[in-house]
């Protein structure tokens, strides 16, 4: 780890500026406009955490729900024996043993197993927990707290920001460089002394345990839990186009994504209610031939055309 | 001489096809060895098998004596065998220093920091890329993405560098400078294993040559005593009766 050059501090300071004022938002606006902040801070640490890891590898996961789903059942279940705020880090600890079993079960294989793996694994929970239900003769689970859509917002954001430290600090160290090289190419990573499996399966556990954590903060949000709303597979998608939409080279880049496409989610939901499946899948065909490496893509493609002027004037 | 890599009874089966089939050799520290024969005799594949590419069908490998036969690839590079590739690999959208790092941080000696960086600047110098770390791979001519590949093997301070074919596709003169610029790995006493068809650079670098023809090892010996094996030139040229 290097020592931080005074570009960092800014960078730093910046963050914590920005952060703040986020944090006013349940202060200074209305009800609409707090749904809309959560929203967009429970994508932002969604995208932002699958990005570390299906960034540099570009393995695709579509686990998102299932880590997401058992994070808000661990709250579902467990509010009722135990303190809310112990139920946080007990559904990390489970995202990030859940990721590690899918990691050392697929990681080692190609990347389009890996795709359809995490697909059927948020399908397989979310059937297992049905036929749970179903066998016990519940069908849903009540989540009665006293936690506000404030309080949901705030701990989101606090998350953020822990997802984007972790981020930075990722970046600058040793595991950092050795998932890039994976991504460039994998049999390169390991005849440099790099061993692959345990790198893919170590970051792998970041999303996992962060995107089990918001399932656990949102979960209150939902009153009432069910596996189709828990574990939708709408969820996995929208977290890679948002993703990709901003671009997943930088670590600001899926936050650009989320806020865009937040606001075209909720115009899409509002005016095409029953054509928003569709019109998903036409805004991520529309993504990735359009803006394959996102926003973060076209501003690099600015910088580069500038500096190259510069070199010719 | 005690020998620094073992190769005992080494054999690689695909299905039905025996690629390389009980190759035994050593190869002492500070020497050049030339792995040669025919295209197909088995030589990419026996490199493939000492640095970890492939596991062995039957047979091992030791590095000073410790066995490495069941080694993956990362533990290989590790204990200190790194290789460059038949067909350049680079990592195509970093920068030329940073391809060179790559060897610097996860090699058998690991850096970091701006020690990495100096080890990498270094290894840079020497094979004649000095100053253009900052180069994307994509501006680079061929024997210059040869150059970074070298650089990022010898990056990691191996104890035994593979190179596979390393002067293939070279024109004349990037052949001299490619064959001065492994002369100065032997000078440095580097202990090398070298595929090559190059016969010129196999006469001038090489201290010992195994000659592999059909998976086998058909001659072992100085490239003079090798070269004018009549088994050697019969795998190379084939029977007058044939």
């Amino acid at each position: 780890m290097t020592a931080l050059s005074s570009r960092d501090w800014g960078s730093l300071a910046l963050c914590a500026i920005a952060l703040i004022i986020a944090a006013c938002l349940p202060l200074s606006s209305g009800a609409y406009n707090l749904t809309i902040g959560v929203t967009i801070a429970m994508y932002t640490v969604l995208a932002t955490s699958w990005a570390l890891f299906s960034g540099p590898t570009h393995y695709i996961s579509l686990a998102t729900a299932a880590f997401f789903g058992v994070g808000a059942y661990v709250t579902g279940i467990g509010i009722q024996h135990l303190p809310y705020w112990t139920l946080l880090p007990i559904a990390g600890v489970i995202g990030a043993v859940m990721a590690a079993l899918v990691g050392l079960a697929t990681l080692r294989l190609s990347g389009v197993y890996f795709v359809i793996f995490t697909l059927g694994l948020a399908e397989f929970v979310r059937q297992a927990i049905t036929w749970i239900q179903n066998i016990s003769g519940t069908k849903g689970i009540y989540v009665l707290t006293q936690i506000t859509e404030a309080h949901i917002y705030w701990q989101l954001l606090g998350l953020a920001a822990l997802v984007w430290l972790l981020g930075w600090l990722i970046g600058r160290s040793r595991l950092g460089f050795a998932l890039r090289i994976i991504g460039e190419d994998e049999q390169v990573a390991r005849h440099s002394g790099i061993n692959t499996a345990r790198a893919k399966i170590l970051l792998f556990m970041v999303p996992g345990a962060v995107a089990a954590i918001t399932g656990a903060i949102l979960a209150p949000r939902y009153v009432y839990l069910e596996p189709a709303l828990a574990f939708t597979p709408m969820l996995s998608f929208q977290v890679v186009i948002m993703a990709l939409l901003g671009g997943t080279g930088r670590l600001w880049g899926p936050l650009v994504g989320v806020i865009p496409f937040t606001f075209l989610w909720e115009g899409i939901s509002a005016s095409f209610p029953n054509q928003t499946t569709l019109l998903l899948g036409v805004c991520f065909l529309v993504i990735v031939y359009l803006l394959p490496k996102g926003f973060v893509g076209l501003v690099d493609a600015a910088r580069r055309r500038m500096r190259n002027s510069e070199g010719f004037a | 001489m005690t020998a620094l890599l073992s190769l005992r009874g080494v054999t690689k089966r695909f299905g039905g096809l025996v690629a390389v089939n009980r190759m035994d050799f050593d190869v002492t520290e500070h020497q050049v060895l030339g792995l040669i024969g025919p295209n197909g005799s088995g030589k990419s594949t026996t490199l493939n098998l000492i640095s970890g590419a492939f596991p062995l069908s039957a047979g091992s490998i030791s590095l000073r004596g410790q066995p490495i036969t069941h080694l993956q690839a990362q533990d290989i590079a590790r204990r200190g065998i790194a290789r460059t590739f038949q067909l350049v690999r680079l990592l195509p959208s970093m920068t030329v220093m940073e391809n060179v790092k790559a060897g610097a941080v996860f090699g058998h000696r690991r850096h970091w920091g701006h020690e990495a960086d100096a080890v990498a600047e270094a290894m840079l110098e020497k094979v004649g890329m000095g100053g253009r770390g900052h180069m994307t791979v994509g501006q680079l001519t061929y024997i210059d993405t040869k150059r970074v590949e070298l650089a990022r093997v010898l990056a990691g301070e191996p104890r035994v560098v593979l190179l596979d074919e390393w002067l293939a596709g070279l024109n004349p003169t990037e052949l001299e400078e490619g064959i001065h610029l492994i002369r100065s790995l032997r000078d440095e006493g580097r202990t090398v294993i070298l595929v090559e068809h190059v016969m010129d650079a196999i006469r001038s670098l090489c201290d010992r040559c195994v000659v592999m023809a059909a998976g086998t090892k058909i001659a072992e010996g100085t490239p003079t005593e090798v070269l004018s094996d009549p088994a050697v030139i019969r795998a190379y040229l084939g029977d007058d009766d044939a």
